[in-house]
């Protein structure tokens, strides 16, 4: 982990790291040596770990009057929004916080797709990563629930179903999680204890991911291995730590435009409506970060495919680092899997879009199309290309596209483009 | 493993008894904490409802709640008795004959769990393909007996137990 040894200067502090080595780790962080190539798009691990804590602080305030009741969550939310000081803006910077959270880790996952950060040997930082991801979206889900409005019933009630496909046992387990025969009081007071605890088990679950990061050491654009600490790499304070709060400073512009001028274009306004048993609403739909599943889970025409597809399309990203065969890390490198790339991006947000359109007509006939390119992409896409494809020339170093541009022009221009 | 077994004494007798007993005490102390989140004893005890059903006009439904899922009860006119009952087998995803879901002789009464078999959602009804109901949550089409046509949902929808307390009460559970 140390580079180098260190020792306080002070004699309080190496008294204390001798007991506790914490200014070693605190040295550690600050010297930690970062490819100098790093783009904006790897700025968004700090933006993450900035959108937890908001996350947690707000939820910690909001729980303080919030009551978990089905007969008083609706009115203890009103009552949040109306008579709590400044309760409006907590709640609004929680629930927009959480849309921002998932646009933020879905930045940070297709950059990692596109640089192959997920490739030996990172694997173990890509599936904690994901283990997160999962646990985003538990969390996410139960929060959506909390103010027992109409799609939080509904989507309550659709979501804990699913789980009534699995053979032989689905119903039991359904009524396990429901406390009840239908989604009621007792699902509501679990959701509001497990939304509290997850966001404590991503937080050790990101302390992992750090941790296996500093390992093998930060991936970067041009996706080499390159010596640390060397000319290719510059200490994470000041260089990195400023870039990150340029980083920061942007997206929290774009958070606080959310919340102040426009805090329920993201939300359903269905759900300003007390959760009703008897009635549906006409069209019931997830939250945006969850569309491109739900568009997976109705392209089929079938309860248990469906369930089983859209969970697959999760977890067969548990297995990408096996399924890509291409030693070579970055896209940029890579012209045919670029173009592939972009096409699972663009897949993605049709499915996004499809996941909120009525399930009719041409949109399952695009859920469709978009759910077998999907798949096909993970499964034959990445393992074929991986063999046939034709890399461009990979740099030596970091330095050498741009100090040595005589040698290989177009290749220097093509990584500087990119950079 | 022929050498090993021979070998066997008291101290693998211990090892292989502490972890028996270790497991049956972690199992013994982990199924109250799983068995703790199914239905409690107040939610057990709304398992029966009656209901008036006198007000029903023909070819009307009235829903009620029962356990927190909506029952739709539906006085059928002898029209649409007809039209579930030519309906062939054949044309039945869940295949059942309409007099099995209802109660001999009280033919007219189809009394159903209004919830779509699905994912849960309530059906709208004189919906859909088949003027029964209709899902609006992913499209599953319902007949006039509650079968499934058309659509996602695997099943019927769901006939509860309940019985005739007179001509104009029953008790749903």
């Amino acid at each position: 982990m140390s580079e180098h040894e260190y020792v306080p200067k002070s004699k309080a502090g190496k008294w204390f790291n001798d007991r506790l080595p914490l200014l070693t780790l605190g040295a550690h962080l600050t010297d930690y040596p970062t490819p100098k190539n790093l783009n904006y798009w790897w700025t968004f691990g700090g933006i993450l770990t900035f959108c937890l804590i908001t996350q947690i602080v707000t939820g910690i305030i909001l729980a303080m009057h919030y009551v978990a009741h089905a007969d008083l969550a609706f009115a203890s939310v009103e009552h949040i929004m109306r008579d709590v000081n400044y309760g409006w803006l907590i709640r609004y910077i929680h629930s927009n916080g959480a849309s921002m959270f998932f646009l933020a880790v879905y930045i940070h996952i297709f950059r990692s797709l596109f640089y192959g950060s997920y490739k030996s040997p990172r694997e173990v930082i890509w599936i904690i990563g994901l283990m997160i991801y999962l646990l985003m979206m538990a969390a996410a889900f139960m929060g959506y629930v909390l103010p027992w409005g109409q799609m939080s019933f509904w989507g309550a009630t659709v979501i804990t179903n699913l789980f009534s496909a699995i053979p032989l046992v689905g119903d039991s387990i359904t009524t396990w999680l429901w406390g009840a025969y239908s989604v009621d009081n007792p699902t509501l007071n679990r959701f509001f204890s497990l939304h509290y605890l997850i966001p404590f088990l991503i937080l050790g679950l990101v302390i992992l991911h750090i941790w296996a990061l500093h390992v093998p050491g930060n991936n970067n654009p041009v996706g080499i291995d390159i010596k640390k600490p060397s000319k290719d790499t510059v200490p994470f304070h000041p260089y990195i730590t400023i870039k990150d709060a340029f980083a920061l400073l942007v997206f929290m512009i774009i958070f606080a435009g959310f919340v102040f001028f426009t805090p329920n274009v993201l939300g359903h306004s269905d759900n300003y409506i007390p959760a009703n048993p008897l009635v549906t609403p006409a069209h019931i739909v997830p939250e945006w970060y969850l569309l491109p599943f739900y568009a997976i889970l109705r392209s089929v025409p079938d309860k248990l495919g469906g369930v089983i597809l859209m969970f697959s399309a999760i977890f067969i990203l548990f297995v990408l680092p096996w399924l890509d065969t291409s030693k070579v890390r970055s896209a940029v490198f890579r012209p045919i899997y670029r173009q592939f790339f972009w096409i699972l991006v663009i897949d993605v947000l049709m499915l996004g879009y499809v996941g909120a359109m009525p399930a009719e007509g041409i949109y399952l006939v695009l859920a469709r199309v978009g759910t077998i390119y999907y798949f096909l992409h993970f499964i034959v896409v990445m393992p074929v290309v991986g063999y046939l494809e034709k890399t461009d020339p990979i740099p030596m170093s970091i330095s050498e596209p741009v100090l040595t541009g005589g040698a290989e022009p177009s290749l220097a221009r093509k990584v500087n483009d990119k950079v | 493993m022929s050498k090993e077994e021979k070998k066997v004494n008291r101290r693998d007798f211990l090892f292989t008894a502490s972890y028996t007993i270790g497991a049956v005490g972690v199992g013994a102390v982990i199924w109250p904490m799983i068995d703790q989140m199914n239905p409690d004893k107040a939610q057990q005890a709304l398992a029966t409802t009656e209901v008036d059903i006198s007000a029903i006009e023909p070819g009307k439904s009235i829903t009620v709640l029962w356990r927190g899922k909506p029952i739709f009860i539906k006085k059928r006119t002898s029209e649409e008795i007809a039209e579930a009952r030519a309906v062939k087998l054949d044309d039945l995803p869940d295949p059942q004959k309409d007099e099995d879901r209802v109660k001999d002789g009280k033919d007219e009464w189809l009394v159903m769990l209004g919830v779509c078999t699905h994912l849960g959602c309530v059906p709208l009804k004189d919906k859909g393909d088949f003027n029964g109901w209709f899902c609006p949550c992913h499209g599953s089409h319902y007949d006039v007996s509650g079968r499934i046509r058309k659509g996602p949902a695997p099943t019927n929808m769901e006939i509860p137990k309940f019985e005739f307390v007179d001509n104009n009460t029953i008790k749903i559970g």
